[in-house]
């Protein structure tokens, strides 16, 4: 049952081939079997878990309707708000805090029938790219455990790849759904910024934030997509645009499909390996009918430092409300200010990353920098969304790595936080420019040695909107190769 | 671009990485000073290179969908409930509904 997708599992409990308890026992069991090794969950809500897969089953046994996630288990990334259930963001500023109230995706998750098994452990408020931000200790790679699962959803990617659950929830700022994804051996879909509320998300950089669904196929990516995207009152940035049928837009056929290869700036880049096993998934495209154009992206090699500039300068700002006084961790310095109070609480409460994000974004909008930095960077984010617009008159689809490499080893670039930025540059354009992206298993790079190879993602960028086209031809890509069904050994 | 062009040719100071750090409420650490301002002038000098893109007449994105009609009609709704509210303080008086702060005045 563990390899089970989201689909099969929804179907089994709706057609009484096993109950929602019996699916929630198994994960658990898988859940609690691997935690020690992989520190995927940050907390595990078994009796919650239980408790919420019972009520399925009762709604099943009265015949009442079930939804269309009704018993699967899923996994919550720990910046997300469940009432009641402790969230952290994997920060010591947030360490006992229990949210009064569920995020819009968690509410709509719940209502079809979706059953929270619990949190998962990620970069500190999302800021990394390796998982080792976190105050509960890195997550390691179900392919390798010496080797981040990437980054900042990286205990979600290690869930899913591990058969924890079918299906769990990241937030993507600049890659932290598609990277993890991809150094896991998953799919990972950013939707469209404003496509899903982020009404209950931790905010990180609120224009570029969006929560996306990591799963072991791009059919459960565009169920769990159709069941909490949509407006929603409570977020003023999500979009009224209506929510297609994911599932219906799958059509099995990549036909006619122009796929936009931006090669020069992808093979400035790239690690050699990682490149072949990309060029191979292309080919495979192509062969399915697909058509690849040669596209330019000019300012996409500018993308990383627009990326540090925008997002460390809406995170100093977003994080402002970490005070020490509505909630979360406060100094235990008696006898001080109100401002001592709320510097010693920050300076104790926050990590080195974090600490070092909020003091790049308040440099960089401060009196005498704002125009040299942060004005330039957006008035960049216009030329490269520009380059975009330009690239979709001529193709359907822009391709390129997910990431310039394979997992790297854990503590492999922890001291340089720059270089560990420059392994970003394939994602944060699609946040930049507000796109949908998705990563999907493609190959691996295989090694001598121990592990003998590691998952590589493809990456996939549409137009404004256009999940649809991105989920068929993920579909296609999958209906024809097999990486996506490959598991790694634990 | 006198600003920049004072950036580019000196590097983060103590001094500024103080400033900074003063503006954003973190009591840092001398070990974190010394460490930001290394690690913080190597990214600023990083950045540096979009100095070298023509942006003249160009408009700055703060949000893809800025043109989007945002506003709804007004409602009445429940708000948070006041214990709720502050359930999560590290310090508060739960019977009356207050966060407890430092004195502020006078302190």
């Amino acid at each position: 049952m563990l390899n089970h997708s989201a689909r099969a599992i929804r179907d089994g409990v709706a057609s009484g081939q096993f109950s929602a308890v019996e699916v929630c026992r198994a994960f658990l069991a898988r859940i609690e079997a691997t935690n020690p090794s992989l520190n995927a969950f940050t907390l595990i809500a078994a009796e919650r878990a239980i408790a919420t897969a019972e009520a399925v089953d009762r709604r099943r046994a009265a015949g009442d309707p079930l939804g269309s996630l009704a018993g699967v288990p899923v996994a919550i990334k720990d910046n997300l708000c469940v009432k009641g259930m402790r969230t952290t963001a994997a920060s010591r500023i947030l360490e006992n805090y229990v949210p009064p109230y569920d995020a819009t995706v968690v509410e709509r998750l719940e209502a079809a029938g979706a059953v929270i098994v619990g949190k998962t452990n990620c970069d500190e408020f999302a800021m990394g790219s390796s998982n080792e931000n976190s105050a509960f200790g890195p997550v390691s790679n179900p392919w390798a455990l010496d080797r981040t699962p990437g980054g900042s959803s990286g205990g979600s990617a290690a869930a899913v790849a591990a058969c924890c659950t079918p299906l769990a929830l990241g937030s993507d700022t600049g890659g932290s759904i598609r990277q993890p994804a991809a150094f896991c051996g998953v799919v990972g879909l950013k939707p469209t910024y404003g496509r899903v509320s982020r009404y209950g998300l931790l905010a990180f950089a609120s224009s570029l934030d969006q929560i996306g669904p990591m799963t072991r196929s791009a059919a459960d990516a565009a169920l769990a997509l159709s069941v909490f995207a949509g407006p929603d009152r409570a977020d003023a940035t999500s979009a009224r645009e209506a929510v297609p049928d994911f599932a219906k837009a799958m059509t099995g056929t990549v036909a006619g499909l122009r796929i936009g290869v931006p090669r020069t700036f992808v093979n400035d880049g790239v690690n050699e390996h990682v490149r072949q096993v990309w060029d191979r998934a292309l080919e495979t495209l192509r062969g399915a009918g697909a058509t690849l154009v040669d596209v330019e992206l000019p300012h996409a090699k500018y993308a990383t430092p627009v990326y540090y500039l925008v997002a460390s300068a809406e995170a100093s700002s977003n994080l402002a409300r970490y005070d020490g006084v509505r909630y979360g961790y406060r100094t235990a310095d008696a006898n001080i200010g109100v401002k001592e109070m709320y510097c010693r609480t920050r300076d104790e409460g926050f990590g080195a990353e974090v600490k070092r994000r909020i003091m790049l974004g308040t440099y960089v909008l401060s009196a005498g920098y704002y125009d040299a930095f942060y004005l330039k960077a957006q008035q960049v984010r216009t030329l490269l969304r520009r380059d975009y617009d330009s690239a979709f008159e001529r193709v359907d689809v822009v391709a390129m790595p997910t990431s310039p490499m394979p997992a790297f080893r854990l503590g492999e670039k922890t001291a340089d936080p720059l270089q560990m930025y420059l392994g970003d540059i394939f994602t944060v354009s699609a946040n930049l420019a507000g796109l949908p992206a998705i990563s999907i298993p493609c190959g691996f790079v295989e090694q001598a040695g121990n592990p003998a190879r590691l998952p590589v993602g493809l990456q996939l960028t549409g137009r404004m909107f256009d999940e649809a086209t991105l989920l068929r031809a993920a579909d296609t890509y999958e209906r024809i190769t097999d990486w996506h069904t490959q598991s790694p050994q634990l | 671009m006198i600003a920049s062009t004072i950036i580019m040719s000196s590097a983060l100071t103590i001094a500024d990485v103080e400033r900074v750090a003063a503006l954003a409420h973190l009591d840092l650490t001398a070990d974190e000073k010394a460490l930001f301002t290394r690690q913080l002038d190597g990214i600023l000098q990083y950045a540096q290179q979009l100095q070298t893109i023509d942006t003249s007449g160009v408009p700055a994105t703060a949000h893809v969908h800025a043109h989007q009609e945002s506003e709804r009609e007004d409602e009445t709704r429940a708000s948070l409930p006041l214990a709720d509210a502050v359930s999560n303080a590290p310090d508060a008086n739960h019977e009356a509904g207050l966060f407890r702060v430092p004195r502020v005045i006078g302190g």
